[in-house]
């Protein structure tokens, strides 16, 4: 959920252009200059990738540090969305295990 | 490859015033920025900081990030880049770098490393739900891109992170269920945990979490009572809906460039783990590189500006720019930190730094 009304910041000013991606097929509406992790949270999407037991993974430090948020992006594998910013027409997926390049 | 006088790795507090002495003095700098955007883990502050007027005391963080950026671009010999990652530092002096996507060697007379911190986790069942965050990783959410991350929070630490993180929360209308903290005694600054409270937050002392509990997501935390041995006590478990939980629990420097480089490293816990050895001019065992912020130690953005302060003048020294006033400006850098580093944090981050001399 995106905030509208805070007590110090402006949200309603500084957000970028409008963009259009899709997340394991699904149309996820995002603004520029706000990570895919953003704009997937944004739209209530927690769950990334899932690890080589099949547990689900999601962000866990959100500034490229831990890669918990690897998603295959564009057909690239281990992207980490917490850092890559969300542009029009980009094609995420969730990542299964370790990913593959094609 | 790019020659230069100095490479400063991460735009960060530390960074952006390590560039300073340098820049300032008409050498050649090179800043490098992992992130999309300057300023490190400044652009996500939105509380006022503390501290004295030299450190922009009472300003909130992301104007502090605009100011260093706006004195930097005053110096024609200072490029910042950012979507630059340093990627190696190699025996032969030159560091290796992927700026805009292409792989760039570079050849810098001296370096700093500011490149910060990375955020701890605790164990227990559960730790790894999408859903179970770190308390930076909310606060990036919120406050950089305008997104409330749940509507239902459990905190986990009450250092001043976890206790600034959790009053933020608030402001962004989520409601914090309660606060943890392992210890007796609340971790962070009083001043920040009273608003909390004020706020009606529950501030637990001596609790922990058993387990994250859920199969796609977070969907509830149970929690339970610490006794003596900081060992859970069955019976006193609870159960918490939430849709989000924090960890705050301390942060560990980013030293792997210190590593490759050869500096001397050693494990100071005060610090948060592995840190380069350093002289009190932030000189580490290789005489042309130096340190700054969370990657010398982890404290708060108002050390990690004066470090990098201290720093630039050790770099300046060190490329053979004349600093008529160095003796005045280190001792006013070191009165600064030690006049930041005070009560038990601070003690303990003195006793830290000794133990991380050369």
């Amino acid at each position: 959920m995106r905030i509208s009304e805070h007590p110090i910041l402006d949200f309603n000013q500084g957000r970028g252009a409008q963009i259009t991606f899709t997340y394991d097929g699904t149309s996820i509406n995002g603004f520029e200059n706000e990570t895919i992790a953003a704009a997937l949270h944004a739209a209530g999407i927690f769950t990334l990738s899932h690890s080589e037991s099949g547990r689900p993974r999601g962000i866990y430090c959100a500034i490229g540090n831990c890669s918990s948020c690897m998603m295959v992006v564009d057909g690239e594998p281990n992207v980490k969305v917490c850092v890559e910013l969300a542009r029009d027409g980009m094609v995420v997926r969730t990542q299964e295990t370790r990913g593959t390049l094609a | 490859m790019i020659h230069i006088d100095l490479l400063v790795v991460g735009a960060g507090p530390a960074g952006l015033c390590a560039a300073q002495a340098v820049g300032a003095a008409g050498g050649s700098v090179l800043i490098l920025e992992r992130g999309n955007v300057p300023g490190g883990q400044l652009v996500k502050q939105t509380h006022m900081f503390f501290g004295s007027e030299k450190q922009y005391a009472s300003y909130r963080g992301f104007d502090i990030a605009d100011i260093l950026i706006d004195k930097l671009k005053a110096m024609p010999g200072v490029t910042l880049k950012t979507n630059a990652t340093v990627l190696a530092a190699y025996d032969n002096g030159v560091w290796s770098a992927e700026i805009d996507g292409a792989y760039v060697q570079i050849y810098p007379k001296a370096v700093i490393v500011a490149t910060g911190a990375s955020e701890k986790s605790t164990p227990f069942p559960g730790n790894d739900l999408p859903g179970v965050f770190g308390a930076g990783a909310v606060q990036t959410l919120m406050n950089q891109y305008g997104i409330k991350p749940a509507d239902r929070v459990v905190m986990v630490g009450w250092g001043n992170i976890g206790l600034i993180v959790s009053y933020q929360l608030l402001q962004a209308g989520v409601n914090v269920l309660a606060v943890l903290g392992r210890s007796g005694k609340i971790g962070g600054y009083l001043v920040h945990a009273s608003k909390l409270r004020r706020m009606g937050v529950p501030i637990l002392a001596q609790h922990s979490v058993k387990s994250a509990n859920g199969t796609d997501r977070l969907e509830s935390v149970t929690i339970w009572q610490l006794d003596k041995n900081a060992q859970g006590i069955p019976g006193t478990e609870k159960v918490l809906e939430a849709d989000a939980l924090c960890i705050s629990v301390g942060l560990s420097p980013l030293s792997e460039l210190l590593w490759q480089a050869g500096c001397k490293m050693a494990y100071i816990p005060a610090l948060g783990g592995h840190v380069a050895c350093r002289d009190e001019f932030l000189r580490t065992s290789i005489p042309n590189i130096f340190i700054a912020g969370d990657a010398a130690g982890v404290e708060e953005a108002s050390a990690a500006m004066v470090e990098g302060q201290m720093a630039g003048l050790s770099a300046a020294e060190y490329l053979g720019y004349d600093i008529p006033d160095l003796d005045a400006q280190r001792q006013d850098c070191l009165a600064q930190l030690n006049s930041l580093r005070h009560g038990a944090v601070g003690e303990r981050i003195v006793a830290g730094i000794k133990s991380a001399g050369l």
